[in-house]
């Protein structure tokens, strides 16, 4: 699967006036903004965290594999960068 | 069904409103502000906030704003601000932009703050500086150049009512002028000075769809992705806003003389002893003290809340609503057109449709009694 401008290669990086923290209060990732907050649930927090302009796509989906023991993630890595890219969470360079 | 369950130990409060100050060089007519706030306590000092930012973080607190009065007028702000970046707050400021001069910005930048929101009045000077009573909307218009300067998203908040709302219009024309990333037409809310005020403020029903309108048709041909918000005035909906998410459940605000209350205008509720952080820690105020427990669940609520299927969803309304218009915080908001007070509701805006037009400012505000917002006419109100 792939979306419009988005390949193995994008080095997503989280959008201008998002910030990405870790709550422990709320025991989750957390995407602050102007005046609001979006609680993440695990796989959007462990995608988001890896999203720092540098690392890609690709690489990104290897580590998640990686970091979980598992395969054939890349169809919802991307799927969710099309969507976070959409609601401006994440840019892409 | 039935009410009644006892509350469920809360989350955190993940929302910290900070008021440092009732301060003000603004005297709208329209503030929440409490009307009494001349007799209020002493301002808390540099290491008070401190201390309850480093509490509050600890609680979970996540979410910061300062706001007022106007938060510039105090000089240790940019100490707050840094303090509260360091312990991973992301921090709002609400201002009117009064004092905010080119090295303040900068000086507020390098202490790490996120966001600024910036209040205008109107699209003119002429009905700027009338609602404000002061002459300001040259400055607000420099300081919103300033701020996009300094590459902060550009957040306009205009506050509408009765003497405005009909230039809705010239308000998002400014704003694209302005470069506005987002802006919030906020209908006045009746608390506080605006509740006083109440008459000269509530639009007719024809003013508030009109405006309603020109929002929408602004949006469909906006040239660039300005996003506006357009809050409906309560008096004009049929079911209450869920208020505050329920008291007591996400947010926790702190006047300027250090009361704890669970949204910025509890402090009128009458019979809640509302703590101060002076003398409690916030998060003994938070989970266990009674003022914050009070309202929390449902067993506090009457009918027609208590056996309502919907009171899960808007927790009974607004306290505040309710307590002003019924004289009871425990009734359920006259919003509501379930409550046996809904009348008081559609009345006021009865009232309004019977008022003239209101095109422009009175010609002298002394031969009306609509009362702007300082300390002198707190002090006349509360002698």
């Amino acid at each position: 699967m792939s979306a419009p401008g988005l390949s193995d290669a994008s080095r997503p990086a989280i959008g201008r006036g998002f910030r990405l923290q870790w709550e422990s209060a709320q025991n989750a990732w957390v995407l602050l903004y102007p005046e609001g907050m979006i609680k993440l649930n695990v796989s959007a927090g462990e995608i988001l965290k890896r999203c720092n302009g540098v690392a890609t796509i690709g690489q990104i989906t290897a580590e998640l594999e990686q970091a979980f023991s598992t395969t054939g993630l890349k169809t919802d890595v991307m799927a969710f960068v099309a969507m976070a890219r959409d609601k401006q969470w994440l840019a892409l360079p | 069904m039935s009410g009644g369950a006892p509350p469920a130990r809360p989350g955190p409060p993940l929302w910290l409103l900070l008021e440092l100050t009732y301060r003000c060089p603004l005297h709208c007519v329209f503030c929440y502000n409490p009307t009494d706030f001349a007799r209020s306590g002493p301002e808390l000092d540099t290491p008070q906030w401190l201390e309850v930012l480093r509490q509050a973080r600890a609680l979970g607190a996540v979410q910061l704003g300062l706001s007022g009065g106007e938060p510039l007028l105090r000089d240790d702000l940019e100490t707050l601000v840094a303090q509260a970046h360091r312990l991973g707050y992301y921090v709002n400021l609400i201002t009117s932009g009064v004092g905010l001069t080119e090295p303040r910005i900068r000086a507020l930048k390098q202490a790490g703050l996120d966001h600024i929101q910036l209040s205008f009045q109107d699209s003119t000077r002429q009905m700027n500086d009338f609602l404000s009573s002061t002459r300001t909307f040259e400055l607000k218009s420099r300081v919103a150049a300033l701020i996009k300067q300094h590459e902060y998203p550009m957040v306009l908040n205009v506050v509408l009512h009765r003497l405005n709302i009909d230039h809705v219009g010239e308000i998002l024309e400014m704003a694209e002028r302005m470069g506005a990333d987002y802006v919030e037409l906020a209908n006045t809310q009746f608390y506080g000075w605006a509740w006083h005020n109440r008459q000269h403020l509530m639009p007719t029903r024809a003013q508030v769809e009109r405006a309603e309108e020109v929002t929408r048709r602004h949006r469909e041909r906006a040239a660039r992705p300005m996003r506006i918000f357009f809050v409906v005035p309560d008096y004009f909906e049929r079911r209450p806003k869920a208020c505050m998410n329920g008291l007591g459940s996400i947010f926790l605000t702190v006047t300027p003389d250090g009361i704890a209350l669970p949204c910025h205008a509890a402090r009128m509720l009458p019979g809640l002893e509302f703590p101060n952080v002076t003398s409690a820690s916030l998060e003994h105020i938070w989970f266990d003290s009674a003022a914050f427990n009070h309202f929390r669940g449902d067993a506090w609520m009457k009918e027609p809340c208590r056996s309502c299927p919907e009171r899960a969803r808007d927790f009974g309304g607004c306290r505040c609503q309710a307590f002003l218009l019924t004289g009871d915080a425990a009734n359920a908001d006259p919003v509501c057109d379930l409550s046996p007070h809904h009348r008081l509701v559609t009345e006021a805006v009865a009232r309004a449709e019977r008022l003239p037009a209101a095109e422009r400012p009175p010609p002298a505000a002394a031969e009306i009694p609509l009362i702007f917002r300082s300390p002198a006419n707190s002090s006349k109100l509360f002698p």
